[in-house]
């Protein structure tokens, strides 16, 4: 083989064509897998899309480089369940483009946050982290307190349903009134909010004030979300519990 | 140039050159070590041993199993399933509890408290503290004041089902907003509750009446609460998001509609008892640290 090599050196467009052919195969293998990612990640039955207002706090969450230091995936590990709850399975991340796995904790895992904590608590921590939890070394986002903008929305949606997220087009066109409606407990928009999206997401002030519409009743909403756009992932629980 | 048979061997190394010859300079052609050459040799045979064995290869819709047949969520479910079943021997008794047997029973409280201590850090910290004293807005779970009474089938019931969330079963705190009182109303009576608060109160006839009129139904009358709906004393300095004027001034105007998450779905059966057990005696403990 090394006898090969050397002769090899020798023939410059041979050795080109090996080297193409020895780094494809790396490509390939990785590449490969994903002609058939429709068939062999099932998407969960009851899963549902973000709604616009979750996926504004999506946005943020990028922008705010949180992936960076969080990571959304509970790992097949014991001590991951003990700590997490059910492992993350491919199909509760169908809907995510692009997904947010990540691969670095600085601070916890968030794949099944939603709900752990109150509203009040998330708004408290985003804004000053050491008022709540003293120990901690998560930077302050007290500008997340501003005004959200919505004017993106119906295009995001509308990307997203180019991309295979079951959004109808009576979804897109009303995606920044939908927005505001489920931060908005009182307000008229609430009916339709409730047509499009049904029972399960929640409508509350995330910031804890209805009257304004921010960037933080967004990723609050968000957060709130995470793990609980499928029940299907209990059933890992279930069956330890047993 | 030089041909491919002509070997010429560096005296000095004693090994081969490149056969090139730059004015008089020749390049040695030193060989890759031989530790090299046999860690590639070694990583190459594993790699075909562990395709032979472990799951390795994509084909189509499915993949190659490998002949160990391992599947790392079935390996994780196992070792947590060995974690859960270690953890029965001690953590058993907690299902259907009888709390006042644990009380005296201090095997139990050597084994399970210091678990408990570790799901408290876990779960209830962020909010209550790392002992339990609380921050604003957050109650103390160290001391002796409890809106619901501190016995650890109460607190079981709390952690259970939550305040003021989505279950059935929930507990409920809701002080409504008095915003549409005239705002010289709402000063005498935020005045007048910050004065129950620290036992100061003057008789002031149109502040009492007021507080009769439209907080007395929750807190009591005079503010002592105890009525269990949620609403808490008034004259004990136990109101959880303070009890200064300009604090009272905003629940006033905004209410208050703290939430304690369900943890129902989160946590066994068996943790949330272990857990209220723990919490019930942080103020027992506080105080004994005091003496």
């Amino acid at each position: 083989m090394l006898k090969l090599h050397y002769n090899l050196e020798r023939v410059s467009m041979g050795l080109v064509a090996a080297i193409i052919i020895a780094a494809s195969v790396g490509g390939i293998v990785e590449i490969a897998p994903l002609f058939t990612i429709d068939e062999t990640v099932e998407v969960p039955d009851d899963l549902r899309p973000h709604t616009p207002l979750e996926l504004a706090g999506r946005e943020i969450f990028i922008r705010e480089g949180c992936y960076a230091c969080h990571s959304q995936m509970v790992r097949s590990l014991a001590d991951e369940i003990d700590r997490y709850g059910p492992y993350s399975q491919a199909g509760e991340s169908a809907y995510d483009h692009p997904m947010l796995w990540g691969s670095k904790r600085t601070g916890p895992d968030l794949a099944r946050i939603g709900g752990k904590y109150s509203d009040e608590w998330h708004v408290r921590h985003l804004i000053d982290p050491r008022s709540v939890v003293p120990a901690s070394i998560m930077p302050a986002y007290p500008w997340l307190l501003k005004s959200l903008d919505t004017d993106l929305l119906t295009d995001s949606l509308a990307t997203l349903s180019e991309l295979g997220v079951p959004y109808s087009d009576e979804m897109i066109t009303s995606a920044a009134s939908d927005a505001l409606a489920q931060s908005r407990p009182d307000s008229n928009e609430t009916d339709g909010f409730r047509a499009r999206y049904e029972e399960r997401p929640a409508i509350r002030a995330f910031d804890g004030d209805p009257a304004r519409l921010t960037e933080m009743d967004a990723l609050v909403a968000y957060l709130q979300a995470l793990g609980t756009l499928t029940v299907v992932s209990e059933t890992v629980v279930v069956e330890v519990d047993e | 140039m030089s041909k491919h048979s002509h070997r010429e061997i560096d005296p000095v190394t004693g090994h081969e050159t490149t056969g090139h010859d730059w004015n008089g300079i020749k390049e040695l052609n030193t060989p890759l070590p031989k530790i090299v050459i046999w860690a590639l040799i070694l990583t190459f045979v594993y790699s075909v041993i562990a395709w032979i064995l472990l799951p390795a290869w994509p084909i189509g819709r499915d993949y190659t199993r490998g002949l160990l047949g391992l599947d790392q969520s079935d390996i994780a479910l196992e070792d947590y399933r060995a974690l859960a079943t270690k953890r029965q021997d001690w953590l058993q008794p907690f299902e259907n509890v009888d709390f006042s047997a644990l009380q005296a029973d201090d095997v139990w409280q050597n084994n399970a408290l210091p678990a408990a201590q570790r799901l408290f850090e876990d779960n209830c910290a962020v909010c209550h503290g790392m002992q339990g004293r609380g921050i604003q807005g957050f109650p103390v779970l160290s001391d002796e004041t409890w809106l619901w009474s501190g016995t650890p089938e109460e607190i079981a019931q709390t952690i259970r089902y939550g305040i003021n969330t989505d279950s059935a079963d929930t507990r409920y705190a809701e002080m409504p907003s008095f915003n549409w009182m005239e705002r010289p109303d709402r000063v005498a009576l935020a005045e007048y509750v910050v004065l129950l608060g620290d036992g100061s109160v003057k008789p002031n006839a149109a502040a009492a009446t007021l507080f009769s009129e439209n907080c007395a139904a929750c807190h009591g009358e005079a503010g002592i609460g105890g009525l269990e709906n949620g609403a808490p004393a008034l004259n004990d300095s136990s109101v959880i998001y303070g009890q200064d004027f300009s604090t009272v001034m905003q629940t006033l105007w905004s209410g208050r509609q703290g939430v304690m998450p369900a943890w129902t779905d989160r946590l066994t059966q068996a943790e949330i008892n272990l857990l209220a057990f723990y919490v019930s005696r942080l103020g027992a403990d506080e105080k004994q640290v005091a003496q």
